[in-house]
């Protein structure tokens, strides 16, 4: 009987963990062609974005459904448990880099295509870094592999390091050109989302360590950084 | 067919193979646990596979075929099949396509578009030959050199165009393999703008006087050559072609613009100006003596260095193309 109940618990939080992975595939792909659908101007590409974030907040919704009974119904302990609580951050957070990618893709329309705006380079070398990671660190969970959650991590200054360049870069070219004053700011948004993307990728990494290890990692990179 | 019998032939198998029941990956060989982790046997499969692609095709009721990117590697391209065996379990194969892929588009083309670019100068020459054999047109000095003129011209065409074919080749077979040599990209910079005749503004916006970054010197020279070349041919001659050379420490990046304010490029051309022989203004670059592989060189190139590059135009205002190289830290 004790037995049963085991196998329960983990075949539960098997599904639940796919569930999170399947949820990831379906982010990271929505990162990736929102950066073509800008780069190429694909407006139907940009549309097809959007309108699969949907299937990203039905698994959110599965998720919770599913963290709930594992909960209730199978009480379960240690390990188990936070399996559990990691499962449903990160199932936000993953909801979450959904939207920035969509919010990418919304913005599509507004972009002249392939104005003369010099930092449009710099996008997909910033987007490729945020894919990355978030690709990354959905490895790192189906893994549970705590040293590629950390190296996720280290990544994300790099991200940050391009939003600023990004930034001075289109508010240079904004005062220089005020007639692409739409498309710049457009622009800046894109840059902005990559940049959350960055972050959230970096939350799902602290949660993966926490699921891995049962320690937090934020004040332990944070004492590092200060010492 | 016993589980037991499947799993001994699957572990036979070379290419990344995986059994799945009930959702769960029940075996996976060496190739596959080499390729997506150890840790995938036992677990849910979208742990393993977790390709929008990937899942569609596990949950196809009848199995097939789909190509799907990005399995374990951003980039690669796989052909994955999905066979529905007895009891429900699925045998899943995955076969790489990164290289085949290349190698046989790179053939298609090749055969298409070279042999019809080598025929239209050829034909020329030929014609031209036959000509001046006829002694009415051959005898006259004047006819004579101005045919000479246009066979040397043809030939160097062709000439031009055998080189830069056999240059892709050459790029095409070491595309996966990054260089390991550290060039200082500043100094290549300042050599290939100082190489051409046209007036060339240079600005270096960088925080040292070397900026370091792993690549091929030879071919990190050409695209910059090929750039360069690009703006004095379709630039307007009277302004100057501006180059700026951009190092960020920080991003980890360094690029390189290249700006003219020539006529540019309508906006339908720009995102097919890298495939091979592609060409805005055919009448215009032919004339000039372009083979229209340039760029797809430049694209062939800078993917190899792990870097990016873009072209960015209006109609009227001027061209920019630009490259992105990792630089090398400390
Ligand atoms: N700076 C530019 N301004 C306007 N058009 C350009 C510019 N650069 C490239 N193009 C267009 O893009 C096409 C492709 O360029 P690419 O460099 O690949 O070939 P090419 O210059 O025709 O030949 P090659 O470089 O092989 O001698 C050109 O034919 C031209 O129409
Ligand atoms: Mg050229």
């Amino acid at each position: 009987m004790a037995n049963h109940t085991v196998t329960a618990v983990d075949s539960d939080i098997g599904r639940l963990r796919g569930l999170i992975s399947e949820m990831g595939g379906l982010a990271e792909d929505a990162i990736q062609k929102s950066i073509a659908s800008l780069m190429q101007h694909d407006l139907d590409l940009a549309r097809a974005v959007v309108a699969g974030d949907a299937r990203i907040d039905a698994l959110e919704a599965d998720v919770d459904r599913l963290a709930v009974r594992i909960i209730a119904l199978r009480a379960p302990m240690a390990d188990d448990l936070r399996d559990v609580i990691a499962a449903l951050k990160i199932a936000g957070v993953i909801e979450r880099i959904g939207d920035y990618a969509k919010n990418i893709a919304r913005r599509v329309d507004g972009m002249e295509f392939r104005g003369k705006i010099e930092p449009l380079i710099l996008v997909p070398a910033m987007a490729d870094i945020a894919r990355s990671m978030v690709h990354d660190v959905l490895d790192a969970y189906a893994a549970r592999d705590k040293e590629l959650a950390i190296e996720v991590i280290r990544r994300d200054d790099q991200v940050d390091n391009f939003y600023d360049s990004i930034f001075r870069n289109l508010v240079a070219h904004m005062m220089e050109n005020p007639a692409t004053i739409s498309s710049a700011a457009n622009l800046l948004f894109v840059a902005r989302n990559l940049e959350r993307i960055g972050d959230h990728a970096t939350n799902v990494a602290e949660m993966v360590h926490y699921a891995a290890t049962g320690d937090y990692l934020q004040d332990r990179l944070a004492g590092q950084k200060s010492a | 067919m016993t589980t037991i019998e499947e799993t001994a032939l699957v572990a036979l198998l070379d290419m990344p193979s995986l059994l799945i029941e009930a959702d769960k990956v029940v075996f996976a060989n060496r190739a596959a646990t080499a390729l997506l982790g150890a840790h995938i046997v036992g677990q849910d499969v979208r742990l393993a596979l977790r390709q929008p692609d990937a899942m569609a095709l596990i949950n196809a009721r009848d199995g097939g075929h789909a190509k799907v990117k990005g399995i374990s590697v951003s980039g690669s391209l796989w052909d994955m099949a999905c066979h529905v065996l007895s009891g429900g379990r699925r045998l899943v194969l995955l076969q790489d396509l990164s290289i085949q892929a290349s190698v046989a588009r790179a053939h298609a083309d090749f055969v298409a578009n070279a042999s019809h670019e080598l025929r239209t100068p050829l034909a020329a020459i030929l014609g031209y030959v036959e000509t001046l054999e006829d002694a009415k047109a051959g005898d006259d000095p004047a006819t004579r050199a101005r045919f000479l003129g246009i066979i040397r011209r043809e030939a160097q065409r062709m000439q031009s165009l055998v080189e830069d074919l056999m240059s892709l080749s050459r790029i095409e077979a070491v595309k996966h393999d990054r260089p390991e040599t550290v060039i200082d990209l500043a100094a290549l910079v300042r050599e290939a703008a100082g190489e051409t005749q046209a007036s060339i503004t240079l600005e270096m916006k960088t925080a040292a006087p070397n900026v370091a970054v792993q690549g091929d010197r030879g071919q990190i020279a050409q695209v910059l050559r090929n750039l360069i070349d690009n703006a004095v041919k379709y630039g307007d001659p009277t302004k100057p072609v501006s180059v700026i050379l951009e190092a960020t420490p920080d991003t980890g990046w360094a690029s390189v613009s290249v700006h003219d304010e020539g006529e540019g490029i309508a906006p339908e051309h720009l995102p097919r100006l890298t495939e091979r022989f592609y060409r805005a203004d055919a009448s215009r670059s032919r004339a000039v003596g372009g083979t229209g592989l340039g760029l797809s060189i430049v694209k062939h190139i800078i993917e190899r260095h792990r870097g990016f590059f873009d072209i960015s135009s209006r109609v009227g205002e001027g061209t920019t193309a630009s490259i992105m190289l990792p630089t090398v830290q400390g």
